[in-house]
């Protein structure tokens, strides 16, 4: 019988994955953006499983609100990267220390 | 192990599995691919948690529009991958020592523990008629108004912003401006040449 700590913990792993990925990608900007998805999918599945389990339909609404606010990122973030791009010619992470950060 | 059981683990390994190819192949249209492999594997997760609106939403604006736009800007992007690698080996104990403290400390938080079935009861699979869209609908449109028209304006403003972020006026059209029109003088356009007459 599945339990909710099953979807929680495939959740705590795919997090985990993410944030190991964040670190060992550091240089490039596309994984990185490919990691966060990653963490918001970690996330949402965490929503789904405490929807199911509590029987309130709420979580629900909530992963599709992070849905489109996710696609929404991933849009702009792609857009920022194209002209990243088109004025630095890399998307090395190193690269962009105009701001001196 | 109940037939449940199986398709559970079945898609749970192909979810981890997938997850951690991204972050660890070498060419980012592979990466964008396991990605990819990923959410359909969650969509089976979800459609598990008789979530089937959101699981197909998944598949259709994740695996149709957001992940063909990664492919698209990867495919597009002319990056020199052996750059971008550099320093992969070198973070990689920390990110497993980071990665693996948070999974420990995760895993005695949602384990079974406190999430398991005595303290989360199973609950009643819900009966063939029950309609997951029309459940999620009917509280969208009543309750969740407002913030469904915020995420409609958000959608707008992101489609402005990626345009305009991304639009590159062309060189080759001839339009008048208006501005430097207006702004011409007298003295701009012409020169009085005073010279003797022959």
């Amino acid at each position: 019988m599945l339990s909710l700590a099953h979807f929680l913990l495939i959740g705590a792993v795919l997090f985990c994955l993410s944030i190991a990925g964040i670190f060992i990608n550091r240089k490039n900007v596309i994984i990185l953006l490919m990691c966060v998805e990653l963490m918001l999918l970690a996330v949402n599945l965490n929503f789904i499983a405490f929807s199911h389990f509590n029987g309130d339909i709420a979580g629900q609404v909530f992963v599709f609100f992070i849905l489109t606010v996710a696609a929404a990122e991933a849009a702009i973030g792609l857009a920022i990267l194209v002209v990243l791009f088109r004025n630095r010619n890399s998307i090395n992470v190193e690269d962009l220390d105009t701001l001196r950060g | 192990m109940s037939v449940e059981a199986v398709v559970f683990y079945i898609f749970a390994i192909a979810v981890v599995f997938a997850g951690s190819m991204v972050i660890t192949v070498r060419n980012p249209v592979h990466a964008a691919l396991f990605l990819i492999l990923a959410f359909f594997a969650s969509a089976g997760l979800w459609l598990l948690l008789e979530a089937e609106f959101l699981a197909i939403t998944l598949v259709l604006v994740y695996v149709g529009a957001v992940m063909v736009l990664f492919l698209f800007v990867v495919m597009m992007l002319d990056i020199n991958l052996t750059v971008l690698r550099e320093g992969f080996a070198s973070y990689l104990p920390i990110a497993f020592v980071v990665a693996l403290g948070m999974m420990v400390s995760l895993g005695l938080i949602v384990g079974q523990d406190n999430f398991g079935l005595d303290a989360v009861p199973p609950v009643v699979k819900a009966p063939a008629s029950y309609s997951n869209v029309e459940a999620l609908g009917e509280v969208l449109y009543t309750e969740y108004v407002f913030p469904f028209e915020i995420a409609a304006v958000i959608l707008l403003v992101a489609i402005v912003a990626a345009i305009a972020l991304t639009l590159r006026p062309t060189r080759q059209t001839k339009a008048p401006r208006p501005e430097r029109q207006v702004a011409v003088r007298r003295e701009d356009r012409i020169r009085i040449v005073k010279m003797d007459s022959e």
